[in-house]
């Protein structure tokens, strides 16, 4: 069944960025792709207790806005040090233009 | 107790003063945990989104061509040194030479270490590896120096890149200018690797699984130095060391010059980087050599941006940001009597003064305190 929960309208994201949502007390970090893909991980860097939504998404890698920590945004795949540890992700889908996690 | 002075704010001495510990085991590290100066949040000046997004952009192009042309001085200086070898006029070819081998590897091991010079990471990575072991800085061990002082630029016990703890060295800084002390240092550290150990310091900040790479890695510098020095002895000759070692010493006071105006005599324990680093205007060769390190607020601050934005970058936080040093010479006027004034008192630094349009600076927790 998951845990849905509605994040925000589709367009509240630019193409290749990021946003950040708190939910209770969670941060998680929500993507949309060049190709309007939307994905969703942990909102802390595994490095560091940084926001990744203060970064930026090239090339679908998310980058760590303090020390240049790179995490793929669809499989969280941490990208070389000084990330070492995979983010986690969560299972997004768009429906009715609205972005929905399931943080179950 | 003895309460420090902290940004300018004197509190009571109950003591002299008492000389701080810079190491990242002492008491000075627990303190800046304790005082919440670890791991802090720290002030970033307002830019929007959508500029910082075009600035943050990776582009292969510049760096390619950067990488391009310093390859190709480094190789018509060398050839340049070969020939004229066994007369005085090799001074000069190998003078280039080491600028190029000893100091312009400083920021190339810094650029590519961020990944951000190039847009493609082997790229960065490649020239990361070279350029380390030109600098003599182990490419693993520095990459977490490095990100450690992203995290607590010039936090005492916290940041392991502090250019000169007070009260300061000046044999040492003069000593630095050939790496007379740095450059030995680094090489008994890669003996220690070589046996497969890391210091105290160095495990505070080097996770686990990182390790045998610095292990590796310092074996295969031993036998490179051990190729070299072999050479040097079989030809009766140290022409082969002037290309691989003595560079990275006699080459080396380009990059103090330009390095020494980063963070020397200015605040510690701050949490704000336009309080503890400065930015100086350079003439076009040095930026060159420097990748453009002399934007150094605007780096710390904003250390997504790739080295050929940082103009840009800077034009955009004007308004922000103490205002720039004309050049060399502004910087060291005020460097070189900070170190003097700090030898005889180290609580001491120079006070970046902020304009009338930026906001205000964010120093942090008042005070450090510590126990008699």
């Amino acid at each position: 069944m998951g845990n849905w929960i509605q994040v925000c309208q589709a367009e509240d994201i630019e193409a290749e960025d990021v946003i950040r949502f708190d939910h209770g007390d969670r941060t998680f970090a929500i993507y949309r792709s060049n190709d309007d893909q939307y994905y969703a991980s942990d909102g802390l860097c595994t490095h560091e207790n940084v926001h990744l939504a203060g970064g930026f998404v090239m090339d679908n890698i998310i980058e760590c806005p303090k020390h240049n920590g790179r995490f793929d945004i669809a499989t969280g795949e941490a990208k070389g040090a000084p990330a070492c540890i995979d983010l986690r992700t969560y299972p997004v889908k768009v429906e009715g233009g609205q972005v929905v996690i399931d943080i179950s | 107790m003895v309460i420090r002075p902290f940004y300018g704010i004197f509190v009571h001495m109950t003591a002299e003063f008492t000389k701080r510990d810079y190491s990242l085991v002492g008491l000075d590290s627990k303190l800046a945990e304790e005082n919440g100066l670890a791991n802090a949040e720290w002030y970033a000046s307002d830019i929007p989104r959508k500029r910082m997004k075009e600035l943050i952009q990776r582009r292969n192009g510049p760096a390619i061509r950067d990488t391009a042309i310093w390859f190709i001085l480094l190789i018509i200086s060398g050839t340049a040194g070969y020939m004229l070898w066994g007369s005085w006029w090799a001074i000069i070819p190998f003078m280039i030479y080491g600028v190029l081998y000893g100091s312009a590897s400083d920021s190339r091991w810094h650029e590519c270490g961020h990944r951000t010079a190039f847009r493609t990471k082997w790229m960065n990575d490649v020239v990361y590896e070279i350029a380390s072991f030109m600098v003599l800085r182990e490419s693993v061990p520095w990459r977490w120096s490095h990100t450690r002082h992203h995290t607590d630029t010039i936090i005492v016990g916290r940041d392991p890149e502090i250019p000169s703890p007070r009260p300061p060295d000046l044999l040492g800084i003069a000593l630095a200018v050939f790496s007379l002390k740095s450059g030995p240092k680094e090489l008994s550290k890669v003996l220690l690797h070589c046996t497969g150990r890391l210091n105290a310091a160095e495990e505070t900040y080097i996770p686990e699984e990182e390790r045998n790479k610095v292990y590796r890695n310092a074996r295969i510098w031993v036998m490179i130095f051990a190729v070299v020095i072999a050479a040097a002895i079989v030809s009766g000759s140290i022409l082969p060391l002037m290309y691989i070692g003595l560079p990275s010493f006699y080459g080396a006071w380009e990059m103090v010059l330009c390095g020494l105006t980063q963070h020397i005599g200015l605040a510690e324990d701050v949490l704000d980087h336009r309080l503890n680093c400065r930015t100086v205007y350079m003439n076009r060769v040095s930026r060159f050599l420097y990748w453009e390190m002399n934007y150094h607020v605007e780096h710390h601050m904003f250390p997504m941006v790739p080295y050929h934005n940082l103009g840009k970058l800077h034009e955009e936080l004007k308004y922000d940001m103490p205002v720039p040093y004309s050049g060399f010479l502004e910087a060291y006027k005020e460097i070189i009597p900070a170190l003097f004034r700090q030898v005889k008192d180290p609580t001491y630094y120079v006070k970046r003064e902020l304009p009338s349009s930026a906001k205000p600076a964010m120093p942090g927790p008042v005070v450090a305190m510590m126990p008699e």
